[in-house]
């Protein structure tokens, strides 16, 4: 298959999906956006495409919570497709605001019987919204987006991305299990293993995430989210510092889209 | 049943909404700690049992990791009880105070907990939010001032103190139709100046009899109905009479007689403009719709609008700056066919927030709640529209206590085919958008007026909340329906709603509208509500019959409400109907043309200068003057709130608000690349100086265009293609010295303007922002804010790689002044941090502003500069410091080198450093480039004054001997230091 089909799902208040679907494009994918209310609607749409994208925004104003209500509807009426979508091989990322619909809905990590999931995304350590671009490492966990990325340079944007897991053996198990792929700070921290108190200071870690974790991934490594929004750094001159670093042919983040993309080369 | 759902932070996580309680508690004056639990809650209004309302709460509003919740009916002990609820501290006397929004008022997460409910397949009544503090021991006096400007906004929500004790919510009742006449002819002149007064119509006396001659002629009495419509569209803020009205003005400048102010000295100067380009006109349409358009590229224009939202955000700062923004977007996307909105820009002036508590006059809110309220507003909607705010500025004046000015401007991108608009008879007027419900009654009319201290209580109905999320599914839809071709015209209801919508929309043709269809928030609305509720985020469109059902199909497919609510017709006529009553009928001609013309008096008599003595306090220690100054919260940095703002959405960002090596100096503008796959980009910038306007208006004026344009070049803007916007915000022009201080304001607009070649494209005034209250001695008061001309720049570059920011890049560059230095501190921060009155007022000389940006601009785009700033408050000091604190290295200056006309003062060091004069930039430059950058700057004042050095420090020398040392972590540290608010 030559050029992978994107579908880019927006809900009302979805407002990253252009920007996101050009870097698909400019990643070599085809890629469509499509209203929440089409899918659901017509779900079987999800047949035509080989990966599924859930950007950034507001969906439904955050009302109640980040991603509540959309993680809702994908949960009671798109479950079953998304486990079709998923078991054919395909890819599913979700960005912000889609990184905290595919926890809240289960698609990430299994919700327990009363639909409560191991982890959430809460509310800044500071209180607030806050955009501003923060270093990033991986762990050597698989995920197909990550492939050959040991490091990055992204922005966040949001005022509900502190990662906090129920408890610290969700998180030992995530680790262990190398679903944790995406961390605040530079580098990995000296010393062993991830512990629930943040290792990196603010605003590195601009949110306090618990474990300085950025970004998860499902057990199969093809299901991934994340606060940072690699869409916002493609161009050489969306980096903050263009203007006095050495110039850059692309911007770190595309590589997560050329990943994406090329593992159905 | 009424449930209530409580939910609070679980054990363990922080309660932050109770510590902000906390916190502004002691802000306040309460001494000693107060001890605060709050909750989040929802009423849910149905047939649920308890086991459906456990599921709603489980598997929609809680999220167990971080929160727990209390559940009952309304009434249950649980609900009540500190220990049933969870609340720590047994023993202590805790008082519940619970804030909901007041009946009428937007509560749009209601509205989606409502739908999504529903989505679980439960089916509840009704649902509203309701927010609950728990306060331990607190006096009565105390709990009763934490109420009043702590915990609820009197405008917008309501208090109850203990339980809630009604038992459903209420939801509209039916509407019973009445038609209403109003004896209008039978009025003397006292009772209709009452009837004006009372009925909030804002009409002066001789309007009103106009209005009643009008009737007279007809044989009829008006309908309440068509008394509204010609209130709303006379009023100040929708037909800007004063300023498009008959002048007679005196001033320095001589006398001049108006017909129409505005279009006889800024829309003037544009047409000069436009006229002496000819073929090479890159203005699209300007003064004629909702915003100004220019050519952009060879397929897109680009649009831009800056407006106002000071009385509502002098009441609720977070409603009024969030609907402030919202209204702005629907300006760009109501011109033409509708333009996608690309970034906002906002700019607000407040008295200083550390005021203390107690010299705040009743009927005003204390500065840093309303800054706090007002950030926030802006944020919630621009983030939550998706759409980058870039650029602003914040000033302090104690003149805006009572009265802040909250500006927000947006920039849209439209294809050039879609620039124009025009209704076609038979069209159908169609309703899109939110719904109509009795919020904003009487906005237009309102905000007409003088702010008093009873303003809180009789206007209440002015003040709204928006739902971003609305708006963005409109824009969605608006945008799509576009490209289709389903529509001929758009427009926003903004001021008076329909009323104004439909009646400028259909003012050359005709219209009737069928009220009975507009769609409603609830019930109980009458005709005359729904006609000129200003409720948010509904546009109007002219749709031809053939697409009626394609656009309400389109706008049905993102879930947004179309409907056709009347058609326009070729009567010449507005005719309003509710069901089968005609309730209004009134001629377009009479409707738009029937206004009295208001012909005022306008007189100028700048302040004579006064010398302004240097104390030798002030001349001491040029460090410490700086570095006061850089800890003036006008200058010191906005990153509190500019990282409050996505400031990257839609992904075009190139130059940021904050840039440099540690990403927090103070970028001079904004730049973006509204196309994704262009090289192309917009530059957004502003500039203000209400502080000049002490000394001459016309002064100010230039200043504010010179520093909008400056900000612009500094980061690569091609002078040739700068638009401007000019927004007037001023006191009472009733008052001929008010009045007149604008006219000469307006004057130097059209003067600037035309000599530069910088065409103003859009405009609008703001009046009688002035705060009137009764002092503790029983006295009348009036607070006048200084007259506050922002000068907004729509910039073009045509290669955002040849940006330049303001940070120094490497030590051993040499550092360039452009632009001659005078003894020009009169309204500086110098004068400011030192209190010194007097001095000469920094003026432009046209010409050589004209040549100086031309050339700035010619080196950048070489590629010879390195970094570039603009100097502006604080002069070169400031200027020098900002630059090398934001690129982490030092600078050497020598200041015998500044081009300058100060004589052999014994000041000069401190004249140099700190004078404010115009059209000056501080250049960073190579080595290797120096020689280039020369010979592009020829003729253009300019001079080699220093190098950038390895060394965190600024070294200024003069003559030889050292003037000023300062270390750059102290300046930092001091510019950062005054707004890092938590």
């Amino acid at each position: 298959m030559a050029q992978p089909r994107v579908l880019i799902l927006r809900a009302p208040g979805t407002n990253c999906d252009e920007e996101t679907a050009f870097a698909f494009q400019r990643a070599g994918a085809l890629a469509e956006r499509l209203h929440v209310k089409g899918l659901l609607e017509s779900p079987f749409r999800l047949r035509d495409f080989q990966i599924l994208c859930i950007p950034g925004g507001f969906s439904y104003g955050d009302d109640i919570a980040a991603g509540r209500i959309l993680a809702n509807q994908i949960r009671h009426h798109l479950a079953e497709w998304l486990r079709e979508f998923h078991a054919a091989g395909k890819l599913i990322l979700g960005v912000c605001n889609g990184f905290q619909i595919l926890l809240k809905s289960g698609v990430l990590l299994p919700l327990a019987a009363d639909f409560s999931a191991p982890a959430t995304l809460a509310w800044n350590a500071s209180g607030k919204f806050e955009d501003r671009w923060v270093p990033l490492h991986t762990t050597g966990g698989k995920s197909v987006f990550f492939a050959g990325i040991d490091a990055m340079y992204l922005p966040v944007a949001h005022a509900e991305g502190k990662f906090v897991p129920r408890d610290e053996h969700v998180l030992a198990e995530l680790v262990e299990s190398g679903r944790v792929i995406l961390r605040y700070g530079s580098r990995p921290p000296d010393g062993s293993g991830i512990s629930l108190a943040p290792q990196v200071a603010y605003p590195d870690n601009p949110n306090g995430s618990l474990g300085d974790v950025a970004g998860v991934c499902d057990a199969s490594g093809r299901v991934c989210g994340l606060m940072p929004h690699p869409e916002r750094h493609i161009d050489p001159t969306q980096h903050p510092r263009w203007t006095r670093e050495p110039a850059r042919a692309v911007g770190d983040g595309l590589r997560v889209f050329q990943n994406a993309v090329g593992y159905f080369a | 049943m009424l449930w209530e759902v409580d939910i609070y932070p679980a054990v363990g996580q922080p309660d932050r909404t109770a510590s902000a309680v906390v916190g502004a508690a002691a802000e306040l004056g309460i001494a000693r700690p107060v001890r605060v639990a709050a909750a989040s809650g929802y009423l849910i209004q149905g047939a649920l049992d308890g086991e459906q309302v456990v599921r709603i709460a489980c598997e929609l509003l809680v999220d167990s990791v971080v929160e727990r919740s209390v559940m009952a009916k309304v009434g249950d002990r649980r609900l009540i009880d500190p220990l049933a609820a969870g609340i720590n501290g047994q023993g202590q006397h805790w008082q519940i105070v619970h804030v909901l929004p007041k009946p009428g008022v937007m509560d749009p997460v209601a509205q989606s907990a409502l739908a999504a409910i529903a989505d679980l397949g439960l089916v509840a009544d009704a649902v509203r939010t309701v927010r609950k503090y728990w306060l331990a021991d607190v006096a009565d006096d105390e709990l009763k001032l934490l109420c009043g400007k702590v915990l609820a906004n009197d405008a917008i929500e309501q208090v109850v103190l203990g339980p809630l004790l009604f038992e459903h919510l209420e939801v509209g009742s039916p509407y019973v139709f009445q038609l209403v006449t109003v004896s209008l002819r039978a009025l003397d002149n006292d009772a209709l100046v009452r009837l004006s007064r009372e009925g909030q119509l804002f009409l002066s006396l001789v309007e009103m009899q106009t209005i009643q001659a009008h009737f007279r002629r007809l044989e009829r009495d008006p309908t309440d109905v068509e008394l509204e419509t010609i209130a709303q569209t006379w009023s100040e803020h929708c037909s800007h009479k004063t300023l498009t009205g008959r002048i007679a003005y005196r001033g320095p400048d001589g006398e001049r007689r108006f017909d129409n102010m505005l279009k006889e000295t800024i829309f003037a100067a544009t047409l000069e403009i436009r006229r002496s380009l000819g073929e090479a006109d890159w203005c699209a349409s300007v003064f004629a719709d909702n915003a100004g358009v220019v050519r952009f590229d060879d397929e897109h224009n680009v649009v831009f609008k800056v407006e106002t939202h000071n009385h509502p955000s002098a009441l609720e700062p977070y409603g009024g700056a969030n609907t402030g923004l919202g209204g702005v977007i629907r300006d760009p996307l109501g011109t033409g066919l509708g333009a996608k909105p690309i970034c906002n820009t906002d700019v607000f002036c407040f008295a200083p927030p550390e005021m203390p508590g107690h010299a705040v006059p009743p009927g005003a809110l204390h500065p840093k709640r309303v800054m706090q309220g007002v950030v926030a507003g802006v944020r919630d909607y621009g983030n939550r529209m998706g759409i980058p705010t870039v650029n602003g500025a914040i000033y302090f004046d104690p003149r805006y206590l009572g009265n802040p000015l909250v500006y927000c401007g947006n920039v849209g991108l439209i294809p050039r085919d879609k620039t124009f608009k025009e209704p076609r008879p038979g069209d159908y007027i169609v309703a899109i958008g939110g719904r109509t419900g009795r919020d904003g009654i009487h906005g237009a009319t309102f905000s007409s007026a003088e702010l008093t201290h009873q303003s809180e209580r009789l206007s209440g109905g002015a003040v709204q909340i928006g739902n971003a999320i609305t708006e963005k599914m409109l824009v969605d839809v608006v945008l799509a329906a576009r490209d289709r071709g389903l529509f001929h015209a758009i427009t926003d209801c903004g001021a008076g709603g329909f009323s104004s919508a439909v009646g400028e929309m259909g003012e050359k043709i005709g219209a009737e509208v069928w009220l009975d269809r507009a769609p409603l928030k609830y019930e109980g609305l009458s005709y005359t509500e729904i006609w000129i509720s200003e409720a948010q985020e509904r546009m109007v469109l002219a749709v031809g019959p053939e697409h009626g059902d394609a656009l309400v199909e389109l706008a049905a497919s993102e879930g947004v409400e179309a409907m056709i609510i009347g058609k326009f017709v070729p009567t010449g006529r507005l005719r309003l109907t509710y069901g089968e009553h005609q309730v209004g009928e009134l001629s377009m001609e009479f409707l738009h043309h029937g206004r009295p013309p208001v012909v005022r008096e306008a007189v100028y008599e700048p302040p004579p200068t006064l010398p302004l003595t240097i104390t030798a306090g002030a001349r001491a220690d040029l460090a410490a003057t700086l570095t006061r100054i850089l800890a003036s919260p006008n200058v010191a940095s906005k990153h509190w709130v500019i990282r409050q703002y996505d400031h990257e959405v839609q992904g075009g960002s190139v130059v940021k608000p904050l840039v440099g090596v540690n990403n927090d100096g103070p970028s001079d503008a904004a730049v973006l690349r509204p196309v994704l796959s262009s090289r192309r980009g917009i530059v957004v910038a502003c500039g203000m100086n209400p502080r000049f306007a002490d000394f001459d208006t016309y002064h100010m004026a230039t200043s504010a265009i010179d520093e909008a344009i400056r900000n612009c070049v500094a980061v690569g803007a091609d002078p040739a293609r700068i638009a401007i916007l000019d927004n007037f915000c001023w006191g009472n022009t009733d008052r001929p010295q008010t009045l007149g201080s604008l006219v000469r304001a307006a004057l130097a607009c059209h003067d600037l303007a035309a000599a530069l070649g910088t065409p103003f494209i859009s405009g609008k005034d703001s009046l009688n922002n002035e705060f009137r209250y009764v002092d503790p001695e029983g006295r009348s008061q009036s607070i006048g804010i200084p007259p506050s001309l922002l000068i907004s720049a729509l910039g073009q570059i045509d290669d955002v790689a040849r940006a330049v920011t303001m940070d120094l890049k490497a030590a051993g560059n040499q550092l360039y002044l452009v632009g001659t230095t005078h003894e020009e501190l009169g309204g500086s921060h110098f004068a400011l941090v030192h209190s010194l009155r007097g001095g000469r007022v920094p003026e432009v000389d046209p010409k050589t502003a004209k040549r100086t940006f031309a050339a700035v601009h010619a080196a950048i785009s070489a590629g010879l500069v390195r970094a570039c700033h603009d100097l502006s408050e604080g002069g070169l000091a400031a200027a020098i410091a900002e630059m090398a604190f934001a690129g982490g290295l030092g600078a050497a200056i020598d200041l015998a080198q500044v081009p300058h006309t100060v004589g052999a003062d014994p000041h000069r060091a401190a004249i140099l450093l700190f004078s404010e004069s115009n059209t000056r930039f501080l250049c960073e430059v190579s080595p290797e480039n120096s020689g280039d950058f020369e010979r592009q700057l020829a003729g253009v004042p300019h001079a080699r004054v220093g190098e950038v050095t390895a060394a965190p420090a600024l070294h200024v020398s003069l003559d030889g001997h050292p003037v000023m040392v300062a270390e750059l972590a102290r300046l930092k540290a001091a510019w950062q230091a005054p707004l890092d608010w938590k």
